[in-house]
């Protein structure tokens, strides 16, 4: 089994905020971390190795400081990590990551699964996967919390993927591409030998010119869609505090709540 | 490629394109600007620069030829299990005014087998139009029949816009159909209008765990594609004796060519599912321990709610994953919301806290759930809960 884990390089969105007064992003102090649904992905990745066999290659897209995120997932046991990066690739909105990353997994070659975080926390789209499947033009399978069986030898893949209202048991041909939500796995720490192993590790990168892609639809030039303008949502006040004794502040919310003549 | 440079004969050093730099990309080296690699060309640095000393030069896109030719607003009809997503009847309702504003048509796209009657519903809700394709192939959504049926349906009728649920199914095939089509798809929005001057679709969503908004152009290419959060639009009037016009097409990919194949659906115990449900009550760490669902699972019922849980309590394994509301887990905006023992952790916000009322119920007057709380009771879950429960079933009559 030859497994493709693609991952990416977040800001720790719960520290990201908008200054009121500037109206610009307060970045000071925001850590820089594996998107957590990646993690997950990664560690899918092992998992399959030691059940199945092969090895585990795990790429990123992004500037140079995301070399980082790829050390992290060897010091955890991927067994060749590369970073895809240049200013050509800078401003690329869903397509063009898609388009992209699939180009960098057509070097890679001869891949049987890939896998992806459901979604990153900093732009929460999902599309990345479901792209880089459609460029390939291998099957994808979404939302997949447990992968039930792999047949290598027929080329199978048995998941179970999590929907609105249950769980859908799916099988496809591989090579195919799953994204993976939190529940499928617990990932791993890295040991002491894996992290001194990572930080004298070398690692490769990728520029345009080393894949096979068109640079028209690299980056900014590549992208579909425009950012145009970029906001503070409203923010939320708090609102009134119920006081009192149980039973009185129970009766005032159920007052209040029933008011919204939607409680039926 | 784009190119970004600073005249450094022209930059005073002030440091504005450094604070209002979305990315952290500009640092002052010697008192000039230095734009470094994780730049993308966002432009926000060019606009704040008062001595117009960053100069961006940005390429010229592919603009897709036939762009003209691109009319009506489109709406995926998304059923699943015998049963229309809500958010299709919401996407109708948002689509009209669309449609209205540019003076075109308001369709319906329905893939399935024997669904004639949802595309009727479609009408019902709006629709002048439904173009159907009906195939045993489509019996059950997969992504591949799927995705080919609405590119086909796509390439032929030219809608100048489409609108998808960002449900499961929605997120898992409009990112397929775009990448095809090569066009645009903004994800996840929760706001959708038309600009009066160029006539595009302005896409607005929230970005980085919802702390901050960005609104999307897709100028070049067509159609212009979202998906858009459940119950963020409001649902319109259904009217049954709306007249509209079924066009049927076929699909024309047989099951030999469809890699996926669905063995089963374990349907869910929860009875109301997270993001389609209308009120919602949720257990955090405050329980004590996983017994103490029980009080949730009670004050849910009495409302006919859906049950959620902090990400403690699901890494804690007192409650299935299904259940987690916040950034690991769903995003949910019901119409009211109902936090139980939640401390209010960022994470949890992020993914509640659109909800139209919040109600918290927390021993500590601190907890940062009281500052986005609509309502707040400061006591006692194991009082509190309970009493609300039996006042609930009181009032309805339960």
């Amino acid at each position: 089994m030859k497994i493709v884990v693609c991952i990416k390089q977040v800001p720790d969105t719960t520290e990201v905020k908008i200054d009121p007064e500037t109206k610009t992003l307060v970045r000071e102090g925001v850590e820089s971390i594996t998107n957590p649904f990646d993690e997950f992905a990664i560690e899918e990745g092992l998992l399959t190795k030691e059940k199945y066999g092969g090895e585990v290659h795990v790429i990123t897209m992004g500037p140079p400081q995301a070399k980082e995120v790829l050390k992290n997932a060897y010091a955890v046991g991927a067994d060749n990590v590369y970073l895809v990066s240049d200013r050509a690739f800078a401003g690329a909105d869903t397509w063009a990551t898609a388009y992209t990353l699939s180009a960098a997994i057509k070097k890679i070659g001869d891949y049987d699964l890939i896998i992806c975080g459901k979604q990153a926390i900093d732009g929460d789209t999902a599309q990345v996967g479901p792209g880089i499947a459609t460029q390939l033009n291998i099957p994808q399978l979404t939302y997949v919390d447990k992968v039930v069986e792999i047949d290598p030898d027929n080329k199978k893949i048995k998941v179970e993927r999590l929907l609105e209202d249950g769980k859908e048991v799916v099988e496809a041909s591989l090579p195919a591409l799953i994204t993976v939500v939190k529940d499928i796995n617990e990932p791993r720490l890295p040991s002491l030998f894996g992290i001194k192993k990572a930080a004298k590790l070398d690692i490769p990168t990728w520029t345009a010119d080393d894949l096979p892609v068109d640079k028209d639809k690299l980056g900014l030039k590549g992208s579909p869609t425009e950012v145009v303008t970029v906001f503070s949502p409203e923010v939320r006040g708090g609102g009134e505090i119920l006081e009192g004794e149980v039973p009185e502040v129970v009766t005032k919310l159920v007052d209040k709540l029933m008011d919204m003549k939607f409680i039926q | 490629m784009a190119e970004i440079k600073v005249l450094t004969d022209e930059c005073t050093g002030c440091g504005s394109c450094v604070d209002a730099c979305p990315f952290g990309a500009i640092t002052l080296e010697n008192d000039v600007a230095v734009i470094g690699d994780k730049c993308t060309f966002c432009g926000a640095c060019v606009e704040v620069c008062p001595v117009e000393a960053i100069v961006l030069k940005k390429d010229e896109k592919r603009v897709q030829e036939d762009i003209a030719d691109y009319k009506d607003v489109w709406v995926f009809i998304e059923h699943e299990h015998g049963k229309i997503a809500s958010v299709s009847f919401e996407l109708l309702g948002v689509g009209r005014k669309l449609a209205d504003d540019l003076g075109c048509q308001l369709c319906g796209m329905l893939m399935g087998h024997g669904v004639e009657d949802f595309a009727k519903e479609a009408i019902a809700y709006g629709a002048e139009k439904v173009y159907y394709i009906d195939d045993p192939v489509l019996e059950k959504y997969r992504t591949e029949p799927y995705a080919r049926g609405a590119i086909n349906l796509i390439q032929k009728y030219k809608p100048e816009i489409v609108l998808f649920g960002a449900t499961t199914q929605g997120r898992d095939f409009a990112g397929n159909v775009a990448t095809t089509l090569y066009t645009g798809l903004t994800a996840d929005c929760t706001g959708l209008d038309i600009d009066p001057e160029t006539k595009l679709l302005r896409q607005t969503r929230p970005a980085f765990g919802g702390n901050i908004m960005a609104t999307i152009l897709c100028p070049r290419t067509r159609p212009q594609m979202s998906t858009v959060r459940p119950k963020v639009m409001p649902m319109p009037e259904r009217d049954a004796s709306r007249q509209g016009e079924i066009i049927t097409e076929s699909l024309g990919m047989s099951e030999d060519e469809v890699r996926t194949k669905v063995i089963e659906f374990i349907e869910s115990e929860q009875k109301v599912n997270l993001t389609e449900a209308d009120i919602i009550v949720s257990g955090g760490r405050g329980l004590g321990k996983p017994e103490n669902f029980k009080l949730i699972r009670e004050l849910a019922d009495v409302l006919g709610a859906a049950v959620g849980a902090s990400r403690a309590t699901v890494d804690a394994g007192w409650i299935p994953y299904e259940h987690q509301v916040g950034q690991t887990g769903k995003t949910v905006r019901p119409k009211i919301y109902i936090a139980c023992g939640i401390s209010g952790a960022i994470q949890h916000l992020a993914g509640m806290k659109t909800s139209d009322v919040i109600v918290a119920i927390n021993k500590d007057p601190d907890a940062p759930i009281f500052k986005v709380a609509t309502y707040g009771i400061v006591g006692d879950l194991f009082q509190v809960v309970p009493a609300l429960t039996e006042e609930f079933r009181k009032r309805l009559g339960k």
